[in-house]
């Protein structure tokens, strides 16, 4: 019983903490895929230096919970000042106006793509200013160089500048079978994923009138790619059909040198040239060529901030810092992220190895072959009403649940009534 | 199959036979390899480091490769065993590797000529080694004393919470006449089947309009009135012999020294095992906490676990090693206390 | 324990009960006057009070909240801002070509879940029921160290649903310990996770490694209750040890059989977080469970049908409801309670 006294002391002592003070405390909501919360972080560093008053606390999360429980805690009222988000759209409406808060809000429209502003914006809105993108990516496949060398196969991408899905599956299938690899080609569990070379295949999710059809020519064309892998054994089959409902990674199959080929993307590198380091030579590759052109798909995160704040002004201060050219320039450096930040010039990314610059280089080229389907599709508002069902439907289809019919039919469904239910 | 049913049929008390001892032995060994071997990878992963993680093969113990520190490197270099094309087995350093070929050199002779050999030709030189950092690492990157903290505020506020409002619900449920008690009790019994998962949403709710979000008390009142305690004690607790509460009323004791001095002592057993329970509820919580807390001097240790991962690569290494050090405090209370929570629950699991 | 040990442990009990008859001191003069306000009857009231609070602001009102969210539309959180549509909901789970195919529903996943979790549990509680009673009977042989080994089946009892995913998970991915032993000893690798059979299979491994010391311990007390005269009274008269087994051992032992039986039926119909984090549902929807139906269609979405999910935990309880019922008809005529 005494316990309990004490415990119960301790415990209102706790809850009582620190409440009152002069001052500001905000709060950052945050995840960490490599090193770019401890560069965050020593930014803040030096900013609360600058800025006697202003203490910037960063709650690190897993993913999942900035995609589930963040919204729910905003939509109650009870989230943080600050975010790093990938899904714009569920916040819509909820985010805070810094147009007339932060010092220049021209720098703003002139240094982050319109696309990106616009996507934070509600609907009938062409002026807020709600965020900004702090990390670009580019979805795009990587290679295994060393295995191609070992089979003594050149690597058709040095020669030609479309080689096609089909292409690559064969050769990599070659490549795999000569030097005893266990996989030629996979991709992550991912709906984005896929649907970088599902347009280049030549789909089209979105029509003129604002419908949405999934069931195109170019779709099927990609998703039997995707089977065929599957049927052939080439691609490890733990990452689509081993991972139920969530995104999966097959990068771990890539380090360890077990697979050839591998679709992700440009927030590879910088895990690559740590964990790869002389292992095997790797390389970023150009994305395969189809009818509709050779597209990945742009990303990246969004910091935000939120409109039930209570200290606007600051949360301003904050963000302008950490938009500045200053601080990108060292974030997307030191991260090796792409900038979502069109004026940095040129970056000097803080790393030794030559493979890592080398796919930095390489992805932005693609940049300007994304084509105006990708950009919706991530811009729009709706890319996890559609990017997830693509995702789970076609892994019915792996394991043989669903025929591919059906599947391109359950996914227009999901699709429709997500975007019912959403009001969208 | 005679032996076999003797060996399933054979009680206390009898002459022994050889071949069922035998057996019994052997189901015991390999129950215990089932039980704890997992356990005991689990550990063991956790002291590997990440090339050693994805390795394949994996190896029971965790090795990583040499390296030398030669003057004229910035870096480490890593230690291989070559054999040269005419047979000799050399250990080489490497300097760098560019396609198949590596290029090394004598870390005994760092001047001396550079070695070109194919990449199959070296085998690393590698050594056990238990790599602590993954704990020293995730231990400052997890705040784990703040989360070790919250943890334990929440599992023992909420386990004493629990206890006193279910045993004293429990009293009144099983040694009092009165309207609506019936009534309470099928109620309460009746929820026993509903997932909480499933009420989140509205749960979550109420904490808002409460003003609960972000505080540990969010955490721990709304799952203090567990109906499956109530049920417990109360079935117990009709056990305990009126009479010795009808005499204690005749010397005039009133209701609450009834329940704290006669009831509650009475009912030992089964509130060691309703506190087991809510220890191991409370402490392996997950969902719940994920909800109401967003501020990370709040976060329990599962919370905590659960941000390593990213959206593009879980930490493992870290997560191995920060999944043992959760383990720790819970197995430790467990090897304190075994005798009494086993035989707790098996002298109470059958009223 | 030395003797000054034990003397000092009966000193710092004395303190202790000291300490704890004064709070009871004290606690009864705070409400005498209570109980003499209300009378002893009333006191009953006040007993059940704090619990029934709880219970009803974070149980029964939420699940009123719930019951009126499957009657309503939309995204949003709060049900003021919800639209009702009635029984919308509801005709959508019901939307069916053919109950027994899951394809053939509009919500196919609903159905597909529903099938799921029928053979789970089926197949779980019959699984974990005979090893844990195979373990007890084992455990209550002569054996040497039986207290070491009923905590080794205890341990993982106490482990958190994640990290038994988590460790399990580590031990049977493709490049896992168990493939690595598997291939030392000669076999060919096996796709434990991306086969629907072995998902399925391994789901209940783990929740029956995850469980059963638990029921094992009920079923351990239960055969030691039993007392020993009856064994030898039945040799005496001949009996053989499987004779008794069955005349004497399985009849005493019913009701401790029921009591697990309940229990270990109401945590499988309830499955959930290990699973999820094990396989997350998958491969495709091989494991899906209702609870995880309901929380991914309310929850973890981007599009957040609190509806939808509502309506499903409606149907579940429903058919929970008539389950429970059922098992306390049973239990009853079997004239156990």
């Amino acid at each position: 019983m005494k316990k309990v006294l004490l415990l119960l002391a301790l415990l209102v002592l706790g809850l009582t903490s620190v409440a009152a003070q002069d001052n500001v405390e905000l709060r950052i909501t945050w995840y960490d895929d490599g090193n770019e919360g401890t560069v965050l972080r020593e930014l803040l560093d030096r900013f609360e230096a600058e800025n006697p008053g202003i203490t910037v606390i960063v709650d690190t999360v897993a993913y999942n919970v900035v995609l589930e429980q963040l919204p729910l805690q905003v939509e109650a009222g009870e989230g943080p000042d600050m975010a790093r988000v990938t899904d714009f759209a569920a916040f819509r409406g909820r985010y805070l106006d810094l147009r007339p808060l932060v010092a220049d809000a021209a720098y703003w429209e002139a240094s982050f793509p319109a696309a990106v502003l616009q996507a934070l914006r509600s609907e009938d809105d062409t002026s807020a200013i709600h965020g900004f993108p702090n990390q670009f990516t580019v979805t795009g496949p990587f290679i295994n160089r060393t295995l191609f060398e070992q089979a003594g196969i050149e690597v058709p991408s040095d020669t030609n500048d479309a080689v096609t899905w089909a292409e690559w599956t064969d050769i990599t299938a070659q490549v795999a079978e000569a030097t005893g690899t266990p996989y030629a080609i996979a991709m992550d569990r991912s709906g984005h994923r896929f649907s970088g070379p599902a347009f280049s295949e030549g789909a089209t999710y979105f029509n003129e009138d604002g419908t949405i059809t999934m069931d195109t020519p170019g779709f099927r064309l990609m998703a039997e790619t995707l089977i065929g892998w599957h049927t052939a054994g080439i691609t490890p089959a733990e990452v689509w059909i081993g991972s139920g409902g969530s995104y999966a990674a097959a990068a771990d199959f890539f380090i360890n040198g077990q697979l050839v080929m591998y679709m992700s993307g440009s927030w590879q590198i910088g895990r690559f040239s740590n964990d790869i380091a002389d292992a095997f030579d790797w390389q970023a590759v150009p994305n395969p060529t189809g009818e509709g052109g050779s597209t990945g798909m742009p990303g990246g995160t969004v910091m935000v901030a939120f409109g039930d704040t209570e200290h606007p002004e600051e949360v301003a201060l904050v963000m302008d810092y950490l938009a500045s050219v200053e601080a990108l320039k060292e974030f997307s450096e030191r991260t090796l992220f792409i900038p979502g930040h069109l004026g940095l010039g040129e970056l000097d990314y803080q790393t030794d190895v030559e493979a890592a610059k080398a796919a930095l280089t390489a992805f932005v080229a693609e940049v300007p072959k994304l084509n105006d389907q990708a950009y919706e599709l991530q811009y729009g508002g709706r890319a996890f009403a559609i990017n997830n069902p693509i995702r789970d439907r076609l892994t019915q289809v792996l394991t043989g649940e669903l025929t591919l019919d059906e599947a391109i039919a359950r996914i227009q469904q999901d699709v429709d009534d997500a975007l019912a239910a959403s009001g969208s | 199959m005679a032996t076999v049913i003797d060996f399933f049929t054979r009680t206390r008390g009898k002459n022994r036979l050889h071949m069922t001892d035998f057996l019994t032995y052997l189901y015991l060994a390999a129950g215990t390899l089932l039980m704890f071997g997992p356990i005991v990878w689990l550990v063991m992963s956790s002291f590997k480091d990440r090339a050693e993680l994805v390795r394949f093969p994996p190896r029971f113990l965790p090795y990583h490769q040499e390296t030398v520190t030669l003057p004229d490197y910035k870096d480490p270099l890593p230690l291989f065993r070559v054999t040269l094309d005419d047979g000799s087995v050399r250990t080489l350093a490497q300097v760098r590797r560019v396609g198949i070929e590596a290029q090394m050199i004598d870390p005994q002779n760092p001047e001396g000529e550079v070695v070109r050999v194919n990449i199959n030709q070296r085998e690393p030189v590698e050594s056990i080694y238990f790599s602590f950092e993954n704990y020293t690492r995730g231990v400052t990157r997890f705040n784990f004393w703040t989360y070790l903290w919250n943890s334990v505020i929440v599992t023992v506020a909420a386990t004493i919470l629990t206890l006193l409002v279910n045993s004293m619900a429990a009293f009144a449920l099983s040694k009092y006449e009165f309207r609506g008690r019936d009534a309470i009790f099928v109620l309460t019994v009746s929820t026993l089947m509903v997932p909480i998962s499933v009420i989140l949403i509205p749960v979550f709710l109420v904490i808002t309009e409460i003003g609960w979000t972000n505080t540990l008390i969010g955490v721990i009142v709304p799952g203090a009135a567990t109906p499956t305690g109530v049920f417990l004690l109360r079935q117990y607790m009709l056990t305990i012999p009126d009479e010795l509460i009808d005499s204690a009323r005749i010397d005039g004791a009133s209701e609450w020294r009834i329940y704290l001095q006669i009831i509650l002592p009475l009912a030992r057993p089964a509130l060691a095992v309703l506190t087991i329970f809510s220890v191991m509820w409370r402490w392996n919580d997950f969902l719940w906490p994920l909800i109401v807390l967003t501020r990370s001097e709040l976060f329990t240790l599962q919370v905590g676990l659960n941000s390593f991962q990213g959206d593009l690569q879980t930490q493992w290494d870290l997560v191995l090693a920060m999944t043992v050090l959760t383990l720790l405090p819970i197995t430790l209370v467990f090897a304190v206390l075994q005798r009494y929570i086993t035989t707790g629950i098996a002298t109470t699991g059958m009223k | 324990m030395t003797r000054t040990g034990r003397l000092l442990r009966r000193r710092a009990d004395h303190l202790l009960t000291g300490f704890f008859n004064g709070l009871v001191s004290l606690v009864d003069a705070i409400m005498h006057p209570l109980q003499n306000w209300v009378g002893v009857r009333g006191m009953a009231y006040i007993f059940v009070l704090p619990n029934l609070l709880i219970f009803g602001v974070f149980i029964l009102f939420p699940m009123l909240l719930n019951f009126y969210y499957a009657f309503t539309g939309g995204t949003n959180l709060f049900p003021d801002q919800r639209p009702f549509v009635g029984m919308d909901n509801l005709t959508r789970l019901f939307e069916c070509g053919d109950f027994l195919v899951p394809n053939s529903c509009r919500e196919d996943l609903f159905w597909r879940a529903a099938a799921n979790t029928f053979v789970f549990v089926i197949l779980q509680v019959t699984v974990l029921v005979f090893i844990a009673l195979v373990t007890a009977l084992i455990l209550n042989r002569n054996i040497i160290g039986r207290g070491f080994f009923r905590s080794v089946f205890f341990y993982p009892v106490l482990l958190s649903p994640v990290v038994v995913a988590l460790i399990w998970r580590w031990i049977l991915q493709q490049d896992g310990l168990l493939n690595a032993l598997i291939m030392a000893l000669g076999g060919e690798r096996v796709a434990f996770l991306t086969s629907a059979q072995w998902a399925q299979f391994w789901v209940i491994v783990i929740s029956v490694w995850a469980q059963m010391g638990f029921y094992t311990l009920i079923l351990l007390a239960g055969l030691q209750a039993i007392p020993a005269e009856l064994y030898e009274a039945a040799a005496m008269d001949g009996a053989g040890n499987w004779q008794s087994f069955w005349s004497i051992t399985l009849p005493l032992l019913m009701p401790t059989m029921l009591v697990v039986l309940v229990l270990s039926m109401i945590r499988a119909v309830q499955v959930f977080d290990q699973v999820f984090a094990f396989t997350g549902g998958g491969p495709g929807t091989a494991t899906l469970y209702m609870v995880q139906y309901v929380y991914v269609t309310g929850f973890a979405n981007q599009t957040k049908e609190y509806g939808m999910a509502a309506a499903a935990s409606l149907v579940m309880a429903l058919v929970l409801l008539l389950l429970t019922v059922g098992q306390l008809r049973l239990g009853r005529t079997s004239g156990i309670s």
